[in-house]
């Protein structure tokens, strides 16, 4: 038996879009959608606009690799941020996760990925070389590597840490542990052996 | 179809927005993939890593499918690598070798035993790099590939070797080598002896590891159209820039 559409194709059309969406399946891409379509003036117009609006105007840092409305982004055009710390991130969802720890004043540098020997993911692939560049050209003093705690993530740094030694900056990496409110007993292996050898003195 | 053994992890690619496929050394079952649920969420996140020891259950309706995997962690290896550059690039050159190299699905005789103790000489012995070599040469000879490294293959001799044919990997002496030693492979010291009880200099790890990886890429790789992963390269850089630095 044919399955009939429950409405027209424009809404199907929308359904299947959304269901495209990190954590939507079909069932609550058809969910969202009647939301939208109950709510038009107070979120589908607004969201469209927003949408058409980011599509636009939204574009890729030429320095750093973040994503702004502004290129050199925002973070990067910030005088009052220190430009002698740079923090090598991934991903823009890692920055922006470090922004909201409030923790870093620095500026940053999207690697947009890591490398990876399966994958046939390498250096060029990568920001990489334009961050050779910037720490040579940009005086600055100490690269934060803030790479994941993954065996391609730490590969990437330790590609890192060799490529950046002959430009005389520290480099240093995020350590590497217990979380905050972390119990010793539901952590795994892997995570409490870390820790352990990166005790520190009290 | 069901199963339970226990593996090394090799691979992990993104499978759906959660899901992961996940390939698998397994001591009874060969170079073995499946499919894991929520695998690429946080609570496996850190259990698939390559190199890392599992116990995995298989199920699958028919033995042809791909087949869904229960992984367990046995022991977090990759973490105990993660702060050497040297031996995460070896752990991670040998899980790609045997991604790359080894059959989907066909038990390999002592592979699985092999790699778990080149795997806790890489976490514990200070004399891991030339563990590795000798486990490329045993991995060679699993395929097929084995070098005779015992007696010279022009006069029989057992001292004295220094060269390796490039083409028949059978070694070659020093006074035997006369006019083709340019064309040979220099064949490093340790590879002569049975056993490393002290660590093996950088220049000769080089050397050993620039030899397996000549047959690998001739035998294993090139007829497939593939370079020898990135992984390896890295760690063959690694151990020449270490030779360059320190010298011999």
């Amino acid at each position: 038996m044919r399955r009939v559409s429950s409405g027209g194709p424009e809404i199907e059309r929308l359904i299947q879009l959304l269901a495209k969406l990190p954590g939507l399946g079909p069932r609550s891409a058809r969910r969202a959608a009647l939301h939208l379509i109950k709510n038009r003036d107070a979120v589908m117009t607004p969201l469209a606009q927003a949408l058409k609006t980011a599509a636009e105007q939204i574009r890729v840092c030429g320095v750093c690799g973040n994503l702004d409305t502004h290129d050199p982004c925002a973070i990067c055009t910030d005088i009052s941020r220190d430009a002698k710390t740079l923090c090598v991130v991934e991903e823009v969802a890692d920055l922006w996760a470090l922004e909201r720890a409030a923790m870093f004043n620095g500026r940053y540098h999207v690697l947009g990925g890591t490398l990876s020997a399966l994958d046939g993911i390498g250096p060029d692939d990568l920001n990489i070389p334009k961050l050779v560049a910037r720490v040579r050209e940009a005086g600055v003093a100490e690269v934060v590597l803030a790479t994941n705690a993954t065996v391609d993530g730490q590969t990437t740094a330790h590609y890192l840490a060799g490529a950046l030694a002959a430009a005389g900056v520290a480099v240093t990496r995020l350590a590497h542990g217990v979380p905050v409110g972390g119990e010793l007993d539901y952590l795994d292996d892997g995570t409490l052996a870390a820790a352990f050898r990166g005790r520190k003195a009290l | 179809m069901e199963w339970r053994d226990e593996g090394i992890v090799l691979a992990v690619r993104k499978h759906s927005e959660s899901s992961v496929i996940v390939s698998v050394l397994t001591e009874q079952h060969g170079r073995h993939a499946g499919l894991v649920r929520g695998g690429g969420g946080r609570r496996l996140r850190g259990v698939l890593q390559s190199g890392n020891q599992v116990a995995v259950a298989w199920r699958a309706r028919l033995a042809d499918h791909l087949g869904n995997y229960q992984v367990e962690l046995v022991r977090a290896r990759a973490a105990a690598v993660l702060d050497d550059a040297a031996r995460l690039a070896a752990v991670t050159a040998a899980c790609a070798l045997i991604e790359r190299a080894f059959p989907e699905r066909e038990p390999v005789a002592d592979a699985f035993p092999a790699l778990v103790a080149m795997l806790d000489a890489i976490e514990a012995s200070p004399v891991w790099p030339s563990r590795y070599v000798r486990w490329e040469m045993t991995l060679l000879a699993e395929l097929g590939y084995a070098l005779d490294l015992e007696r010279c293959a022009v006069t029989g001799a057992t001292a004295g070797l220094a060269f390796v044919s490039p083409s028949s990997g059978r070694a070659v002496t020093a006074a035997a080598a006369g006019p083709y030693r340019e064309r040979l492979l220099p064949l490093p010291a340790f590879l002569g002896r049975a056993e490393d009880a002290a660590v093996v200099p950088a220049a000769e790890i080089a050397a050993g590891l620039a030899l397996t990886g000549h047959f690998l890429s001739a035998n294993v790789f090139n007829h497939r159209t593939k370079p020898l992963p990135a992984a390896r390269l890295r760690l063959l850089d690694y151990f020449h820039a270490q030779a360059t630095k320190y010298g011999a």
